[in-house]
């Protein structure tokens, strides 16, 4: 009998990349298909003009694609790609919670990001008071410290009492339920945060030079080094808690199958509060960090961050804590980055504009070109599959 | 029996044939290249131990699990590469092991749902309420109820309206075979259709397995453990084991088959060494 | 619950219905009380601290004794104090008769919460926070205090707390008539309050403004005996309809076949009758709102048929208003920067369509596939990837960037009106007629082979597809609808205000569209459509005041807490279609069926079912 369509033959090696459902293409496959490329060719062609413009930004091909293309200088790119780092980290720290709820329970907390921003404005709240006795200034490590120290209790109550409060009654529900819920907390922690505080941005107290002005080394501000030290140490701690203590393999294990957890005498509904808690903590660290970085925090702080941060851990492969960093340092690149260095060159104006449009359509061309993220998902025992 | 069945091989073509189907798991080998043909109006049964294989081929065959090497033909054409819609709109249609109905769709609904594959009407027909979208709903409810009817009394009436989750187990598994039948399909892959079931209603439905093909026309192949079912229904039996076919042949053949008996009962420890 | 569990419960169920004997006094449980008393306070404190009771304290209910603000105080106490009184009922665990148990527990709840207030008046007076919490002022201290000091505030809270407790605990005693009859009394009562200004509008309009002008007070609010005789009137009322209001529900429910249909076709016009009449008489104002709510109405159907029907959480869905106001404008408008063919606004309406159903795909294609979760987070990237374009400098020449669209001509309809934002009544009847065609079209759809489609996707996307249904086909074609009836809205949205900004379509409109849906009842028409009156109408939309033009600042704040508390206690909304609370009590139903004897087990297979009742509940989650 002879194969008809076109059908591999027998022991034809099939290893390439399948069309999600099979080799047969339909209409959507298509589409997408045809969407990956354009992305690609976008991409393409505005690094390539990019190149072009560094090199000389008279070069044809630069002026083609942008006829005002003036060109980045070597510290503008630096410039660039630390804030992007420094932003990233911050990123990921806010990331390393979604993935761990979403490792843990299977559902996105979206109101994640109001935590970050609770962080944020309890800070600006201590730092503040700290101003007005004297303490900011004369000294500046030890109220930085103080404030990291409150700012981190009230952002890991306030998700320790969004998991008791909304998430917990509803374990068990259909997935989407916590999700809605959540949105609607994350409602509330803004608009709260509004009619408490006010509507208005408020600042953080002025900090110390040394932070604000590009150091020696590096030529970069003292703040963003202080940021990424932070962020790699609290990330370095993190993993500590989750790999080696006891508590970190009661994690993984919930995570792994809560049910078959529970039969081994582990106490879930702890372990998951501990799970919120430590995803509270990091997003309250994180708070800090922002308001140091930006020295304004407002109610919706929370709000891009937060997608940011999610898209971060889904870029890392949700569920995995590296991961969550990797996305998150990506993520924050990408968008301080890209716009410059691939609209740009292509004549599009106003780019920093379209910053957040940037990351949003890097979190949508992950999940199109590989959803299980880079390093791979985690995902409790019923989400697999 | 066995007579019977040789002679429909040599008369036609296999409705569903495998060559060196093959399904791999990351690595482990769920199905490791199995060739197996069905002839139209036969009851196959698979059998096998636990973790043979035998659900991943019915997953296989439906695309619901990707083959990775090897080839499905159904009807001389192959199914590889189809999503699983397009399988069953070929005329394929499948149960699960684990009643899997729209538990709060009501009867009548679940059943009228599986025949979207054979209706074509759309928004535009549905919105502007025509003739023909009219005439088609009354059809698909009309071939609901028929089918519903063929269970006897159990599915019909004041049941129709009731949602899924409502019904009986064994009501469960006789509406998810109904589901199946309204998809209008040729071949019937049943999923321990009598699995949790007492002696009586198992007896029932297997009377009814040999009355789906014998009045229906389908060609069946199903997977059971339980033996007397086995030999009721089968036309011809192929055991499977660790992904790969065993034995195959009738009832009676294959129960005296030495590898059969090992591959339910384990190897002789001196043996094995 | 297990299998073998259910029996026993309903060999005992036939105690349930004798009550225990009331309890002692003051065997409380104290815990519950200092647990809840806590909650209490923290959230008398919050809602003081958030400047609700001053804010509120301008509206007037009943002149003299009420106003809002005060009303905001007590409702904590209230509620709190109810709660303290609530026996879980149990089966086969005796059910205490309620008796001063309750109404002394109720007390003390209510103390407690009110004691909130008197521990927040004695702060006020002595510390200062000012800085980080806006409203903790001189304002604030006054109102708690009624202007006679701190000692008074501590004092009168305590009082008022205990008072409303023990009136809360009260209702736990009273009989369910007596109960029931006060309820719509202190209802009605409110909603007249409330809804003041709809009312004395109409009135006006229908020339019965003498009658209204007795019952309201010329600065606002019911005047006291008003409110007196209103409350006695309707308390009448309510006992001698007791019981028949729901007799005639039966009725009707019971009614089958073409006697049935002739009494929701007749409920149908009726209401459509009351809507096409009703604005005439309602002046400028009401009319606006009834257009805002229209518009919303339009919104929610065209979410419900993506998220009631299909299942698919479409956070981005403000994308599509966006797009279908956009297209609209520039199609319509003079002033478009690049394109304005000025077409006529019933031209540009296919352009809408089409352009929307291409977004629609463009959208949908690359998310339908993803899990649900990420769909959402996906969308809502799209939702304000639309809207960053329409801001940016860069397609600026097409969409006027943060300057918008202005200028857009109002919609003319084949020459017979004009309809803008300056004539709302006129919109709203336009609003009305999309309306109907929306409703139409999901009431159709859903009983369609589509719509069997989309609920099968919705409950098991797997089986679905074995079943032979193209499942992204067949979602795809829900999201495009979706965004097809919401750009509707979109196009007369920008015929209706005449201008467009980017600033108007917010994710946030996104997520109060996603609210009044899930208010409302997803997958419900008649639900949805309530939602967003009562929503939108009342509390307003996300620019669009309510008819409380006072709770402007905290709406968005009680949507959040809405939705919170809509998925806790009632996920199937407010009024739910039947297939969604089947959804979401699954299991309860299925036992309540197994006790009422209405699951079959003529298969001799009555062990298996509460089994398999978990085992498929699980399978669904």
């Amino acid at each position: 009998m002879t194969l008809k369509r076109g059908a591999p033959t027998r022991g034809t090696p099939r290893g390439q990349p399948r069309v999600q459902h099979g080799g047969h293409r339909t209409r959507i496959d298509w589409f997408l298909a045809i969407l990956r490329v354009t992305v690609l060719i976008v991409v393409g062609v505005g690094l390539l003009a990019f190149i072009a413009q560094e090199i000389n930004p008279d070069n044809p091909f630069a002026r083609w694609a942008n006829p005002d293309a003036t060109g980045l200088t070597a510290a503008q790119i630096r410039g660039l790609v630390v804030s992007g780092v420094a932003q990233g980290s911050m990123y990921g720290l806010i990331a390393l919670g979604y993935s761990m709820v979403y490792g843990v329970l299977g559902f996105i907390n979206f109101a994640h990001g109001e935590v970050f921003m609770v962080g944020a404005m309890t800070g600006m709240i201590t730092s503040n008071k700290l101003a007005d006795a004297g303490l900011w200034e004369s000294n500046f490590i030890g109220s930085l410290v103080f404030i990291v120290v409150v700012s981190i209790i009230v952002s890991t109550l306030t998700a320790v009492v969004m998991e008791r409060v909304a998430y917990r009654p509803l374990r068990g529900a259909p997935r989407l339920i916590p999700l809605i819920t959540s949105i609607g907390v994350s409602f509330f922690l803004q608009n709260a945060s509004v009619v408490l505080l006010g509507p208005a941005s408020k600042s953080y107290p002025d900090v110390p030079d040394w932070v604000k002005a590009k150091h020696t080394f590096l030529q970069v501000e003292g703040g963003k080094i202080l940021v990424v030290v932070v962020a790699a140490a609290s990330m370095a701690a993190l993993w500590y808690y989750v790999d080696r203590t006891k508590t970190g393999k009661a994690m993984r294990a919930v995570a792994e199958d809560a049910e078959i957890a529970a039969l081994m005498g582990i106490n879930v509904n702890r372990t998951i509060v501990k799970v919120f808690a430590v995803g509270g903590a990091m997003a309250g660290m994180a708070g800090i960090l922002w308001g140091i970085l930006f020295r304004s925090v407002i109610h919706t702080t929370g709000f891009l961050p937060g997608i940011k941060a999610f898209s971060a851990a889904v870029v890392g492969g949700i569920g995995h804590l590296g991961g969550a960093m990797a996305g998150g340092l990506s993520i924050g690149v990408a968008e301080s980055v890209g716009p410059l260095v691939i609209l740009e060159p292509l004549g599009v104006s106003g780019v920093s504009q379209l910053r957040d449009a940037v990351a949003f359509s890097m979190l949508i061309i992950v999940l199109l070109v590989r959803p299980a993220g880079l390093f791979g998902e985690r995902l409790p025992g019923e989400d697999r599959a | 029996m066995s007579n019977a069945s040789d002679a429909a091989a040599t008369a036609a073509e296999p409705i569903l044939e495998t060559r060196g189907l093959s399904v791999d798991f990351g690595g482990l080998k769920a199905l490791d290249g199995l060739d197996l043909a069905v002839y139209p109006g036969e009851i196959v049964s698979i059998i096998g131990p636990n973790g043979a294989g035998k659900t991943t081929l019915f997953n296989a065959i439906t695309a619901t699990a990707p083959a990775t090497e090897g080839d499905i033909l159904f009807e001389g054409e192959s199914l590889i590469g189809l999503d699983p819609n397009r399988v069953t709109s070929r005329g394929i249609a499948r149960t699960f092991q684990n009643v899997r109905l729209f538990a709060n769709m009501t009867v009548l609904e679940n059943v009228m749902v599986s025949q979207h594959c054979r209706t074509r009407q759309s928004v535009v027909g549905a919105l502007l309420w025509t003739k023909a979208f009219r005439r088609e709903e009354q059809e698909i409810r009309q071939r609901a109820e028929e089918v519903l009817s063929y269970f006897g009394n159990r599915l019909v009436g004041y049941r129709f309206d009731q949602p899924a989750f409502t019904l009986s187990y064994a009501n469960r598994r006789r509406l998810e075979i109904a589901r199946a039948m309204a998809t209008q399909p040729k071949l019937i892959l049943l999923d321990e259709p009598v699995a949790g079931m007492n002696p009586t209603e198992s007896a029932e439905l297997t009377g009814l397995i040999g009355r789906l093909r014998d009045e229906w026309g389908y060609a069946i192949v199903v997977i059971e453990h339980d033996m007397e079912v086995v030999r009721e229904v089968s036309d011809r039996v192929v055991v499977l084991d660790h992904g790969t076919k065993i034995a195959e042949g009738d009832y009676a053949d294959v129960s005296m088959d030495p590898q059969v008996i090992e591959a339910y009962l384990g190897r002789d420890a001196t043996a094995a060494s | 619950m297990s299998a073998g569990a259910t029996p026993a419960a309903a060999t005992t169920s036939a105690a349930v219905g004798a009550a225990a004997p009331p309890r002692p006094v003051f065997a409380q449980d104290w815990r519950r009380i200092a647990r809840m008393g806590a909650v209490a306070i923290l959230a008398q404190f919050f809602i003081s601290l958030s400047n609700m009771p001053v804010r509120l304290d301008g509206r007037t209910l009943i002149e003299g004794l009420l106003s809002l603000g005060y009303l905001s105080l007590v409702i904590v106490p209230l509620a709190m104090s109810h709660r303290v009184g609530q026996q879980v009922r149990r089966e086969g665990v005796p059910y205490h008769a309620a008796g001063a148990h309750e109404i002394v527990g109720g007390a003390l709840g209510g103390a407690l919460a009110g004691g909130g207030l008197s521990l927040l008046a004695i702060l006020l007076a002595n510390f200062d926070l000012r800085e980080p919490l806006v409203n903790w002022s001189p304002i604030l201290a006054d109102l708690l205090a009624f202007g006679r000091g701190t000692a008074f505030a501590v004092f009168i809270w305590l009082v008022i707390g205990a008072a409303v407790g023990a009136a809360a605990g009260l209702l736990r005693v009273l009989h369910p008539v007596a109960r029931r009859v006060l309820w719509t009394m202190v209802l009605t009562v409110l909603g007249a309050a409330l809804l003041e200004s709809l009312v004395e509008d109409l009135a006006e309009g229908m020339g019965i403004d003498a009658l209204t002008d007795w019952f309201y007070a010329s600065r606002g609010g019911l005047t006291p005996i008003g409110a007196l005789v209103g409350a006695a009137g309707v308390g009448v009322l309510a006992f001698v309809a007791r019981g028949r209001v729901r007799k005639a529900r039966a009725r009707i429910d019971q009614l089958e076949g073409s006697a049935r249909q002739r009494a929701h076709v007749m409920l149908i016009a009726g209401t459509g009758a009351l809507l096409v009449i009703l604005p005439m008489f309602a002046g400028k104002l009401t009319n606006e709102l009834l257009a805002n709510v229209g518009l919303f109405v339009l919104l929610a159907l065209g979410l419900n048929i993506v998220v009631g029907l299909a299942g698919i959480l479409d956070l981005g869905y403000v994308a599509f208003f966006a797009v279908g106001s956009y297209t609209a404008a520039v199609l319509t408008a003079a002033t478009s920067p690049r394109i304005n063919p000025e077409l006529p606004w019933f031209v540009a309406l296919i352009g809408v369509v089409i352009v929307t159903g291409l977004v629609g795909l463009f959208i949908g294609a690359p998310v339908i596939r993803m899990r649900g979760d990420y769909l959402a987070i996906v969308t809502l990237g799209f939702g304000e990837i639309i809207r960053l374009l329409f801001l940016s400098d860069w397609l600026s020449g097409w969409f006027g960037g943060s300057q918008g669209i202005t200028n857009i001509p109002g919609a003319e309809i084949f020459g017979l009106a004009e309809v803008a934002g300056t004539d709302p009544r006129s919109v709203f009847y336009l609003v009305l007629a999309f309306c109907a065609i929306a409703i139409y079209v999901s009431w159709r759809l859903e009983r369609s082979r589509i719509g069997r489609a989309w609920m099968a996707v919705r409950e098991d996307e797997t089986v679905a597809e074995a079943m032979g249904i193209n499942t992204v086909n067949v979602k795809l074609l829900a999201f495009v609808v979706g965004a097809v009836l919401g750009s509707f809205s979109g196009a007369i949205f920008s015929a209706k205000v005449g201008s467009v900004f980017p600033a108007s379509f917010l994710v946030l409109v996104s997520i109060v569209i996603l609210v009044v849906v899930i208010f409302g009842g997803m997958g419900s028409i008649v639900g949805v459509i309530a939602g967003s009156a009562v929503l939108i109408g009342v509390l307003g939309g996300p620019k669009q005041p309510g008819l409380l033009a006072e709770f402007s600042e905290f709406k968005l704040l009680i949507y959040g807490a809405l939705l919170v508390w809509m998925m806790l206690s009632r996920p199937e909304g407010l009024i739910p279609s039947a297939r969604r609370t089947r959804e979401l009590h699954q299991e309860e139903m299925a036992q309540d069926a197994w006790l009422a004897g209405q699951v079959d087990d003529d298969d001799g297979n009555t062990n298996g079912t509460g089994g398999t009742a978990d085992r498929s509940a699980g399978a669904s989650a």
